[in-house]
């Protein structure tokens, strides 16, 4: 499923800092995440932002804004700037590691029937 | 590594690591890839996007009013209904942008000022008034129509904020068009005065949705304004490179053009433009080629309308600035009180 | 599915022609219609872009109410009348709105204080009649109830941010409170029509609501550090026909593309 979401705001400052604090203008409302759970057995998804200045302000923006149609079960609001990201400094050394070790994924093994994955039971 | 890491022999390490983002950055567009907001982008295309996402939402929130004036004497419920509906995504539309836009470090309230100190435009097609109920079909059918087409694209635009608020907007947009053709169509199977008002409304639209809605003419040569078109050309090339747009102004003006003719003709309508035509050869209609000065033409700039829709839009604003400072007061003394409740 | 003459049913006991009801039926949809009319004219003019989402929001949910409301009203007075019929054909002195509903918008403290007094009354109207015994009315109300109940977040919300927020804020949302109090008793109003459908158990009266209502609003009032106005003067009216001077215009307003078009089809 492809998300929807429209940004991340706290995206937005390329400090070097692991935590981004989203700049306030003076007498702008802060910036929430929204995330829905758009049905059941799914997981909220983060669907976009809202700008509010307090948390039930922004729950009834984020209703107004992302629940015009659909009827999702769910709906959370989370402060932008509670969000802590890794840094772009630091992506590699988060995010590199996996392509190295393809022992992580099952087709480097031998199939465990004559059919191959196809008559895997685990997969 | 990073520009702070790299020490002696900085130029020739810094400009390495420049050419290096830079490549990267090539790659991801060539492979079709979205640019996300903390990846390192060049200026030139941060600020295309940012002028272009302003405007873009600028557009969606002057875009409110010609309609919005109609929300009061709407006909019957069931279209008070629908016009409320579509004003509200609107609004809805320019928030999405709005966010979008400030990933890229800007501000909702700068932008919001730019706008308000006409620092930043929106789409000139809001500058002409909608003087009767027609209108607010006419806008929906041929305005949000050509809106549809020029935006589609946009959802595989390069910039990965900016295509995910563009697929939500173009799956609400197509109930707007559907909506204002159908609003048309019960207009012209009324009464004739009816019928006279859906012509009158079409006659004044027409040169606003073609020309305006898809910006100046970028690939026809020769005219008056032969180097100002180049200059428009050169422009939509580098935005093309970029994959902040998919086709040519003018490519995208024909597709319009061609799904609009045969839908005006069912609905016994006349575009306002008597070189229409279908082209057996190109495989399209013909119409009155938008060279630069049918485009200014249709600017109506400098017009009463014009400058009242960002007058509008600054008394609101200005109107509203003592319920924004409460708002704000409230939120900070209940954050000093250490209270966070979710429902007062 | 069609049903010639032959085929249709009787009409159930409960879906029978009712001039009283019609006549309750028709208030409540003209306060939605009437209201939802008065919200259209802050959109594009809200004191943030979010605020005309969220009052375009409300004024959606009210049109909705009137149309279902309009459409039940001219059913049951037998004149088959439909909901645009009833919206845009009447005079003015027909309209059967509680003068609440009519009052211009003022400024936005005006608006909420309005907001606060209707939608407070409106939930518990609502959930009311969704226990009587019609199914009509009482599936109108349940399915309203829930609606109006996220309006009165929005009211609540508001009243406590502008109580709370500013001295500037606090007194025009004071004043608001002011301006709208003696508009709120006609809400809760019994007159022969009602007294006669709650003997006949068909719908409940909003009489007995208003100790309830008073108890609701008083609490976010005063926990938005204000005064509930000292009972006084009462303003009636709207329920007999006999409306403000503002509300001619807004009729006016709202019927003008209908009238100028005789015979049309929209």
């Amino acid at each position: 499923m492809s998300s929807t979401s429209t940004s991340t705001s706290t995206s937005t400052s390329t400090s070097t800092s692991t935590s981004t604090v989203t700049e306030r203008g003076e007498g702008a409302p802060a910036s929430w995440e929204v995330f829905l759970r758009p049905r059941r057995g799914l997981a909220h998804q983060h669907v976009g932002s809202v700008r509010a200045d307090d948390a039930a302000m922004a729950l009834g923006r984020a209703r107004d804004l992302y629940i015009r149609r659909g009827d999702p079960l769910s709906l959370w609001v989370v402060r932008s700037d509670s969000v802590h990201a890794v840094s772009p400094d630091e992506r590699d050394p988060y995010f590199s590691n996996a392509r190295h070790k393809p022992y992580r994924y099952p087709e480097q093994f031998a199939p465990l029937t004559v059919e191959g994955a196809d008559g895997d039971p685990h997969q | 590594m990073s520009a702070q890491q790299a020490t002696a022999g900085a130029p020739t390490t810094e400009r390495d690591e420049m050419e290096e983002l830079q490549a990267h950055f090539d790659a991801l567009i060539a492979a079709g890839e979205t640019i996300e907001p903390r990846d390192w982008m060049p200026d030139g295309y941060r600020r295309m996007l940012l002028r272009q996402l302003a405007q873009h939402a600028h557009s969606e929130i002057i875009g409110m009013q010609p309609e919005g004036a109609w929300l009061t004497r709407a006909p019957s419920l069931h279209r008070k209904s629908v016009l409320i509906a579509k004003v509200q995504d609107e609004a809805g539309h320019g928030l999405y942008l709005y966010s979008a836009a400030e990933t890229l470090g800007v501000d909702r309230a700068d932008l919001l000022d730019a706008l308000h100190r006409g620092q930043q435009r929106f789409a000139a097609t809001f500058n002409h008034p909608a003087l009767t109920w027609a209108d607010t079909g006419a806008v929906a059918w041929l305005t949000d129509g050509a809106a549809v087409i020029n935006q589609a694209p946009m959802t595989r635009i390069s910039y990965g904020p900016y295509a995910r608020a563009m697929r939500r907007v173009c799956l609400e947009e197509a109930f707007h068009v559907r909506e204002g053709y159908d609003l048309m169509r019960a207009l012209c199977e009324g009464t004739e005065e009816q019928k006279r008002m859906a012509q009158d409304a079409v006659d004044r639209w027409w040169l606003p949705a073609v020309a305006l809605m898809f910006g100046p003419p970028d690939t026809t040569t020769g005219g008056a304004d032969a180097r100002t078109a180049a200059i428009g050309a050169s422009v939509s090339r580098r935005a093309m490179a970029w994959g902040i747009k998919r086709h040519t102004n003018d490519e995208l003006r024909q597709r319009f053009v061609d799904a609009v003719v045969p839908q005006a003709e069912r609905l016994g309508l006349t575009l306002p433009d008597p070189a229409i035509r279908w082209n057996e050869e190109r495989g399209h209609y013909d119409f009155t080629p938008v060279d630069w000065e049918v485009y200014r033409r249709a600017l109506g700039e400098n017009t009463h309308w014009a400058r009242q829709r960002v007058a509008h839009r600054r008394a609101a604003h200005e109107d509203g600035a003592w319920v924004r400072e409460a708002a704000a007061a409230y939120a900070a003394r209940e954050e000093a009180a250490g209270r966070t409740e979710e429902h007062a | 599915m069609t049903l010639t003459s032959d085929t249709a049913p009787a009409v159930p006991e409960a879906l029978r022609t009712d001039p009283d009801l019609a006549v309750q039926l028709l208030r409540l949809g003209d306060d939605a219609l009437v209201l939802g009319q008065r919200l259209c004219q802050w959109i594009t003019r809200a004191p943030t872009i979010e605020e005309d989402l969220a009052l375009s929001n409300i004024a959606l949910d009210l049109v909705g109410h009137a149309r279902t409301l309009l459409t039940l009203a001219g059913r049951r007075d037998g004149t088959g009348r439909t909901e645009d019929d009833l919206a845009f054909t009447r005079s003015d002195r027909e309209f059967t709105n509680a003068l609440l509903t009519e009052l211009p918008n003022g400024d936005f403290a005006v608006t909420v204080a309005r907001q606060l007094a209707y939608t407070h009354y409106a939930v518990l109207y609502y959930e009311a009649l969704a226990g009587c015994a019609d199914p009509e009315p009482a599936g109108f109300g349940a399915r309203a109830a829930k609606e109006v109940a996220f309006h009165r977040l929005h009211a609540d919300n508001w009243t406590l941010r502008l109580g709370l927020g500013t001295p500037e804020s606090a007194r025009r949302m004071q004043a608001g409170l002011d301006r709208v109090w003696p508009y709120t008793a006609e809400l809760f109003d019994e007159d022969d029509v009602l007294r006669r459908l709650v003997a006949a158990g068909t719908v409940p009266s909003p009489g007995p609501l208003r100790t309830l209502w008073e108890q609701e609003v008083t609490d976010v009032v005063t926990r938005a550090g204000l005064t509930v106005p000292a009972p006084g003067w009462e303003a009636r009216g709207g329920r007999t026909g006999l409306h403000t001077e503002e509300f001619g215009p807004l009729v006016a307003e709202l019927q003008s593309v209908h009238r100028q078009f005789p015979g049309g089809t929209w």
